[in-house]
């Protein structure tokens, strides 16, 4: 495929704006205002306006804390190990995915700050010396998360924008006016010397290195935020390993949802093909039957420890007045992708979308299932109690979805949503292979020097 | 006169220029290439690939768990707290602290390393939008007025050439 041919296909939306995204931007970003002003609500009137309360002090807020962290897999993790593999698919995909990621982790990292009752004084959660010891608490898994969730946001933010430099420089070169001025000034002067090239190139190649035990260590600190308290059906060692798999599962689910939306809205089947939703696809059947594993195990080792608390949960949960949740929790994330992605006939684009819908639910549902029924039946009588979310959490809960779209939607409006020069290197100029089938091997013409 | 270039078609007509310069008498490092993507098929994508950005990158992770480690220390053991029983300074949870910041340390001293060495956020003495459309631009800067009409023989000698003087 010719360069400008490229070009003017993954240039088109930044320089043409149709009604749709107008109409789409009014829509999300209603919602998201209607959140906003629900969350002024709740600091005005006060925690009273929620359904938190003893003992369940993390409702819908840190379920939704945990839910977004977890989709932030999607991006910068699968990004990264499909570039360390040098999985030539990978292409088309992984700008997509690493979006994800930046948005998801900050969608994410807000609910600490709407989980209080008194955010102007969200700064005393920094670890900062001062009256209240948070500073030199090393040993609290909530200063884990702070250095965690800082050092994953700061480096995916790296890793999506490093490789956007050139991209940014191809619309500089095609726009006019203030946009060329305003892309002139973030490419930063690139300009493809085979030095810069190179020196990208190798920084990918480290921050990939780098981003994967980061991710991992991301989700498996936000397990410790529950695996470290005394709380029946928390403290189990299996919780790490899960989290990271839940996450990274949720996180496909969510690129595959995002994908698909893509493709159609921005017209980009001839970039975001088939194969590209057929090789998620299978990701999400793997993932699937490992959430499936580690969730038998858990359920064995509990079961068979018979302790009391504990076994409480895990009937309430099983059997009574959380059942129906839990059992849409199986099929969303077991059965549904399982059938749908086991299935060669239903792996397509559409089976995808629907198994990734299940999946969202079914991970949302787990977050939710792990945190409420555990934290209204601990130990003692007294302890015991229930949770009803309120609307002001339910809509800021809708809204999160709301803002993430609304932030794809705006950074697929201003920044190529897929990689433009990835893409370029894609095809070798003397194989003639197709886009999607990647580069085939270096091919070195090594000319003698004069 | 500010450069002399000519853009070419495919990498195979950019090596031959590369090549044509080279017997001109232009050393590698005067000869300035541009492509909209990496050229690593040929041998001109490999000019300038030493690098020590791994070895940075390492220093970098150094440093940050040096400081993570000095944060840890220095604040544990000025504020001794009891947290469980645990030591006043833990080496379990201290580990983590120092992984994430030695993870931040490489990547930070990375991304600075790019920086400088790719030479971003500088001015370019030259530069053609036609590159974006998939051209390769080979040429010269600043060449010495004497050996114009050389270059842009070598330049021009490649089939299917657009030789530019600025």
């Amino acid at each position: 495929m010719p360069h400008s041919r490229i070009n003017n296909d993954l240039l088109r939306p930044l320089f043409q704006t149709s009604w749709r995204f107008y109409l789409l931007v009014g829509i999300f970003g209603s919602i998201v205002l209607a959140a906003l002003i629900a969350w002024l609500s709740q600091a005005y009137f006060g925690f009273g306006v929620t359904g938190i309360a003893w003992p369940i002090y993390w409702g819908f807020y840190v379920t939704n804390f945990v839910f977004w962290i977890g989709i932030s897999h999607a991006g910068t993790l699968i990004s990264a190990i499909l570039r360390l593999v040098d999985a030539g698919w990978r292409r088309p995909v992984t700008r997509c995915a690493e979006v994800i990621t930046v948005f998801a982790l900050m969608i994410g990292a807000l609910f600490p700050i709407i989980h209080l009752g008194r955010p102007w004084l969200a700064f005393w959660l920094f670890p900062y010396p001062s009256e209240r010891l948070i500073w030199p608490n090393f040993r609290s898994p909530l200063v884990w998360d702070f250095f965690a969730i800082n050092t994953y946001l700061t480096g995916s933010v790296l890793f999506l924008v490093l490789p956007m430099i050139p991209d940014f420089a191809v619309v500089r070169d095609k726009a006019t006016g203030l946009r060329k001025k305003i892309y002139g000034i973030l490419a930063l002067g690139w300009r493809g010397t085979p030095k810069q090239w190179h020196r990208l190139e190798s920084a990918m190649s480290i921050m990939a290195v780098a981003i994967v035990p980061v991710a991992v260590s991301v989700h498996t600190i936000v397990s410790f935020d529950f695996s470290m308290a005394p709380v029946p059906m928390w403290q189990t060692t299996i919780f790490g390993p899960y989290f990271v798999a839940g996450a990274i599962f949720s996180g496909i689910a969510g690129l595959l949802i995002a994908m698909a939306l893509l493709r159609r809205f921005l017209h980009l089947q001839e970039y975001l093909l088939p194969i590209h939703f057929q090789n998620l696809g299978k990701l999400l059947l793997v993932m699937a039957l490992l959430w499936g594993y580690f969730v038998f195990n858990e359920r064995l080792v509990t079961y068979y420890g018979n302790e009391p608390s504990e076994m409480a949960v895990f009937w309430r949960t099983q059997r009574e007045s959380f059942a129906p949740l839990y059992w849409t929790m199986i099929i969303g994330n077991f059965v549904l992708p399982v059938v749908l992605m086991g299935i060669k006939y239903f792996r397509t684009i559409t089976g995808c979308v629907i198994a990734s819908i299940g999946v969202i639910v079914g991970m949302w549902l787990e977050r939710f299932l792990i945190i409420v029924p555990s934290l209204g039946h601990k130990y003692l009588p007294y302890s015991f109690g229930t949770y009803r979310p309120q609307p002001v959490e339910i809509i800021i809960a809708i809204a999160t979805f709301a803002a993430m779209t609304l932030l794809y939607v705006l950074f697929a409006k201003f920044v190529p949503i897929i990689s433009i020069w990835e893409l370029k290197t894609g095809p070798s100029e003397r194989t003639g292979l197709p886009h999607h089938l990647g580069h085939v091997g270096p091919v070195v013409t090594d000319r003698p020097r004069p | 006169m500010k450069a002399i270039y000519g853009l070419y078609g495919d990498g195979m007509s950019a090596q031959q220029a590369v090549n044509r310069l080279r017997a001109a008498g232009v050393a590698d490092r005067e000869i300035v290439v541009m492509s909209s993507q990496p050229m690593e098929d040929y041998e001109f994508g490999h000019m300038d690939s030493r690098t020590r950005i791994w070895w940075i990158a390492c220093l970098g992770g150094l440093i940050g768990m040096a400081t993570a480690l000095g944060l840890a220390w220095l604040t544990e053991v000025s504020w001794p707290i009891n947290v469980g029983g645990l030591p006043t300074f833990a080496w379990w949870p201290n580990l983590i602290i120092i992984f994430e910041l030695t993870m931040l340390g490489a990547i930070l001293a990375t991304v600075v390393t790019l920086a400088v060495t790719a030479g971003l956020g500088r001015g370019s003495s030259f530069y053609d939008p036609a590159v974006s459309d998939g051209k390769i631009l080979v040429g010269v800067a600043n060449p010495p007025e004497a050996s114009v009409h050389e270059l842009e023989s070598a330049l021009a000698a490649i089939h299917g050439a657009q030789i530019k003087m600025i």
